[in-house]
């Protein structure tokens, strides 16, 4: 018999809306945690995931109250503790792991100092005992030379180096269970990779539980022994990690799973319908029946029952499962194919470009002269034709949306032309453009919260652009915004919402009906899914190709996932620094050799799959700018050549496919050195 | 968590106006708010009509009568009717004070969005400008632009204006700010609208309720300032009533006619308090928190 942690029976929690009614967003949870498993908690936004960990933590947020239920830790209801009670438990025996852990340690304290604290606060050391546990502490997080890290400032480290501290403030009072809301969210893939390798080591080593909240079921997956996927509040699938990732028989899970693009596919995934329903709205039947591609007539009025089915020692809310029983994990790969028609006519050329963020001199104003030897963005050149889509991924900082905004006029290049449409140059200042080039090039942003104006209805988000570029008024233009709100596969009744009143897909459906209604040629897109929920991300990137195949748009697709990016682009260019790595065929980039960033960008992809592992093969240091002179990658290579990387530019070298690739090693060389290991 | 209502209307303008008044009167401090500041504005008005007395009647023979079946609240040093006076008392202050909020609302909604959206060097020296400008005791000024070009309301209007617009500068600056960043700012731009255009469309919906509330909020404080300048015989010429003269007239006689002096102080004091509480319900209703702030 294992020993259990921490035992929920049957929680509630929920609000009472402004007419009175009591909306549950937690229905009768029952679960139980062991000790030393780790548990992944995955489900989309609003699901009630985080609800759920902060409840583990006898934490009911405010605004909400506990409907029914009960959260057992050593035999008490931690749900009805007092505070003073709960303070001997919460940070000492439960703590938490907050998603944006730079941010939530303090600012003007050093590191040293904070996990002092935590140590006072948690424990019972005497302050010479308390000195050593912070260097172990910091030694078991792995920070390089913890007496240098404590006496840093928390913005002197890297987000990466801030989640480990966090971690490490939480192992202070070392306790039984650890609950980590999204730790990784946010972090650069090679990052997150370390993150995620790190609680591994540190499940098994201390032997704490853990409780893994996330949407990405890629991270879920390295973690995990047990899984449980949340739907609008409920528990919809509970069992262990290879069952729930390789054989799922809840729909929902299924569905999930094939609408994940995977580096080992090509093409664009499937796409669910829909989007989960609002707290209250569902009164009867199963919650997933909207979306449900195995939905029969008795799902719209009963409620299925959580079920455990013993062979597969899971259980699943469906009263379909058994047809999934089956289907096995070739079924839940299938993707679509992509058509590429591909003609070679030139509409946009990037050469030389180089942006700099240095602050000029009053002098230089005058003299309207940028002079900054080390730029932010250097030397990129990429030509585009009309029809492809280019996608550019790199890390966080690596000047992907700094070269959007150049191309977009929003930031002034320091030197180099853009070209568009072969020979005419499109000037650097906004306000110089012609009304036609800025009309052919729009811009779609990561965040549709930050995008739209709030103030705003759908109608006149979308009639902007038709104003503007076609001088549209009257009944022509509300005809002109219907229809292409149809585009989009949005109906005439979307005109008089606000963005508050729409899902995160369908607003991002609204932003790409405002990029669309300009009749653009190329369509510049920052991040475009990486604010969406799993399940809707691949609707929007579907709903991208079906518009590019029908208008023949061009895109350059800047974001950090490759294997968003492998499903949707024609060809990659990967940044390091505002530098090029590497640019080609995208069939070629994924393939050897492979510039040694792409290489590591590549190895620290997570898949959804518990048996295929990220490979960590380069630290996961972060530049502050990059270097005067040499390969810019020279900071983090893991295959660095010699001295030459350090003072000379690498230059570019083109293998058979056509794929270029700048670095000092022979690309032949790469090859084999990649292959064989 | 935000809950999403998925079959909200469009709202035509007068229906939103009557939404924001209902929620305001939802409160019990709201309600009572609305309902002074209503009653103020009627009686301010209507009183001219209903006036018992004539408000400039001097009588020697009634000098600071007690209150009575005829005078209502009394007479005052010069034989005149309290009550009249208190009732017709609150007419230039609450029209002169009306509108310098609307002159304090437009050029500090105008001169905050503009700095906010230019930014920069412009933006700190003109901010450090008005700083500068206002550092004076506004009363010192106020007595000197009133000594040089004297006490019609042509002149109080947009001194009163000027002097209380420096914090609606500020209000709309810090929205203009939190603005300005996001990307549908960005968005505009890169389709190639103007300024104009962004500040009509994209700024403006967003900063309008912060300006406003802050408009409101500074009626009531004019109307402190205003009727101190009465005190101190700058704000209206006698013998129009004006609560802010009246308490200036009668605070000596306190001791044995405290109607003439309470009278005035009543009707200053409960508008206030009204135009606060329903500043503060309108703010509640647009959904501002205006609890860290506190009227001076
Ligand atoms: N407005 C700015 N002022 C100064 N530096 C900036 C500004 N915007 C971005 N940067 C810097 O430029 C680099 C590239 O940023 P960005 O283009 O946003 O990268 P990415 O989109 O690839 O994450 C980063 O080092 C970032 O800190
Ligand atoms: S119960 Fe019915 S609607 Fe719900 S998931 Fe199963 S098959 Fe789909
Ligand atoms: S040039 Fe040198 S540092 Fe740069 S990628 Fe190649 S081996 Fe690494
Ligand atoms: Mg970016």
């Amino acid at each position: 018999m294992q020993q259990v942690v921490q035992e929920i029976k049957n929680l509630s929690i929920g609000f009472t809306s402004k007419k009175g009614e009591q909306i549950s967003i937690l229905k009768n949870i029952s679960t139980t945690i062991n000790k030393g498993e780790t548990v992944g908690i995955v489900g989309e936004s609003g699901s009630g995931k985080s609800t759920l960990a902060l409840a583990m933590m006898g934490y009911v947020k405010h605004g909400l109250f506990t409907i029914s239920g009960e959260c057992i830790y050593q035999s008490n209801d931690i749900l009805k503790m007092k505070n003073r009670e709960l303070e001997n438990i919460r940070g000492r025996k439960i703590a938490m792991i907050p998603q944006n852990a730079g941010q939530s340690l303090t600012p003007n304290l050093k590191i040293g100092y904070q996990i002092d604290e935590a140590l006072r606060l948690h424990t019972n050391f005497k302050k010479e005992d308390r000195d050593v546990k912070i260097s172990e502490l910091l030694n078991k997080v792995r920070l390089p030379s913890p007496e240098t890290i404590a006496k840093r400032y928390p913005h002197e480290l890297s987000g990466g180096q801030q989640q480990r501290v966090a971690v490490a403030m939480a192992l202070a009072g070392n306790p039984d269970l650890l609950l980590l809301d999204e730790p990784t969210t946010g972090l650069d893939v090679t990052t997150q990779a370390h993150v995620l390798e790190l609680l591994n080591f540190i499940a098994k080593d201390t032997g704490t539980s853990m409780v893994y909240v996330s949407h990405d079921l890629g991270a879920i997956a390295q973690v995990s022994d047990r899984v449980i996927v949340m739907y609008s509040g409920e528990i919809v699938l509970d069992g262990p990690v290879r069952t729930i990732l390789k054989n799922p028989i809840h729909p929902y899970t299924y569905g999930l799973l094939k609408s994940i693009p995977k580096l080992t596919l090509s093409g664009l995934p499937n796409s669910m319908s829909g989007s989960q329903p609002q707290p209250g709205t569902i009164k009867e039947g199963c919650s997933f029946y909207d979306r449900c591609e195995f939905a029969e007539d008795k799902c719209k009025i009963n409620s299925p029952e959580l079920e455990f089915v013993s062979e597969l020692n899971t259980s699943v809310r469906c009263f379909n499962h058994k047809k999934l029983h089956k289907k096995k994990d070739e079924d839940t790969k299938s993707s679509k194919k992509v058509l590429r028609k591909l003609n070679k006519n030139e509409i946009l050329d990037i050469s030389s470009v180089s942006i700099s963020y240095a602050k000029q001199k009053f002098i230089e104003q005058l003299l309207n002269k940028i002079d900054d030897t080390n730029p932010t963005v250097k030397d990129i050149n990429i030509k585009i034709d009309k029809g492809e889509t280019l996608a550019l991924v790199g890390e966080s900082g690596s000047g992907k949306s700094t070269i959007l905004k150049s191309i977009a006029g929003l930031i002034k290049a320091k030197d180099g032309i853009i070209k568009f449409d072969k020979n005419k140059i499109l000037s650097n200042d906004l306000k110089k453009r012609d009304a036609n080039y800025l009309r052919a090039i729009q811009l779609i942003f990561q965040n549709p919260d930050e995008s739209l104006n709030p103030n705003h209805t759908v109608e006149e988000i979308v009639s902007q652009p038709l104003k503007l570029y076609f001088g549209l008024s009257g009944n022509e233009l509300k005809q002109k915004i219907i229809e292409v709100l149809k585009k989009v596969r949005l109906g005439e009744f979307y005109l008089t919402r606000y963005p508050r009143q729409l899902s995160g897909g369908e607003k991002q459906r609204v932003a790409v009906a405002r990029a669309f209604a300009a009749k653009p040629d190329i369509i510049l897109c920052d991040e475009v899914t990486s604010a969406l929920d799993v399940s809707v991300q691949a609707a929007v990137l579907n709903l991208l190709q079906e518009l590019k195949v029908d208008f023949g748009t061009t895109y350059i697709f800047v974001s950090h996932d490759l294997a968003v990016v492998k499903a949707i682009s024609d060809r990659v260019a990967v940044l390091y620094q505002g530098r090029l790595c590497e640019i080609g065929p995208s069939e070629s980039v994924y393939k050897f050799p492979s510039h040694p960033y792409t290489e590591v960008l590549l190895g620290a992809v997570l898949e959804p799959d518990p048996d295929i592992k990220p490979k960590l093969v380069a630290e996961d240091i972060v530049e502050e700018k990059p270097p005067e002179k040499g390969c810019s990658f020279q900071g983090r290579c893991p295959r660095l050549l010699g001295q030459i990387c350090k003072t000379d530019v690498p230059p570019w070298q083109i293998d058979e496919n056509g794929n270029a690739i700048r670095c000092h090693i022979k690309i032949n060389d790469l090859k084999n050195q990649q292959i064989s290991n | 968590m935000t809950l999403v209502i998925k079959q909200e209307k469009p709202k035509s303008t007068f229906s939103k106006i009557v939404e924001i008044i209902s929620t305001m009167a939802s409160r019990p401090s709201g309600l009572i708010g609305l309902i002074i500041l209503v009653f103020h504005v009627t009686l301010a008005i209507t009183s001219p009509l209903y006036a018992p007395h004539d408000y400039k009647a001097i009588d020697p023979s009634l000098m600071l009568q007690a209150p009575s079946s005829e005078y209502w609240f009394g007479t005052d040093s010069l034989g005149r009717d309290v009550f009249t006076r208190t009732i017709l008392g609150g007419r230039t202050a609450l029209t002169v004070t009306f509108f310098g909020s609307l002159i304090a609302l437009l050029w500090g909604g105008a001169l905050g969005i503009f700095c906010g959206l230019v930014g920069g060097k412009i933006d700190d020296v003109v901010m450090r400008i008005i700083d500068a400008f206002l550092s004076i005791p506004w009363i010192l000024a106020m007595l000197l632009i009133v000594s040089l070009l004297g006490t019609s309301t042509i002149v109080l209007i947009p001194a009163l204006g000027f002097f209380y617009g420096k914090g609606i500068v500020r209000v709309a600056r810090a929205a203009t700010h939190d603005v300005i960043a996001k990307d549908f700012i960005v968005s505009a731009r890169a389709r190639g609208h103007g300024n104009f255009s962004i500040i009509w469309n994209e700024i403006l919906p967003n900063v309008r309720d912060a300006i406003m509330v802050e408009g409101a909020m500074r009626w009531s404080w004019m109307l402190l300032g205003f009727s101190s300048l009465s005190f101190l015989g700058f704000g209206v010429s006698p013998p129009t009533p004006d609560w802010g003269l009246m308490i200036s007239n009668a605070r000596g006689l306190m001791s044995f006619a405290y109607w003439a002096v309470l009278a005035p102080i009543f009707g200053l004091s409960s508008l206030i308090i009204g135009i606060n509480l329903t500043a503060d319900a309108f703010a509640k209703a647009l959904g501002i928190d205006r609890s860290t702030k506190a009227p001076v």
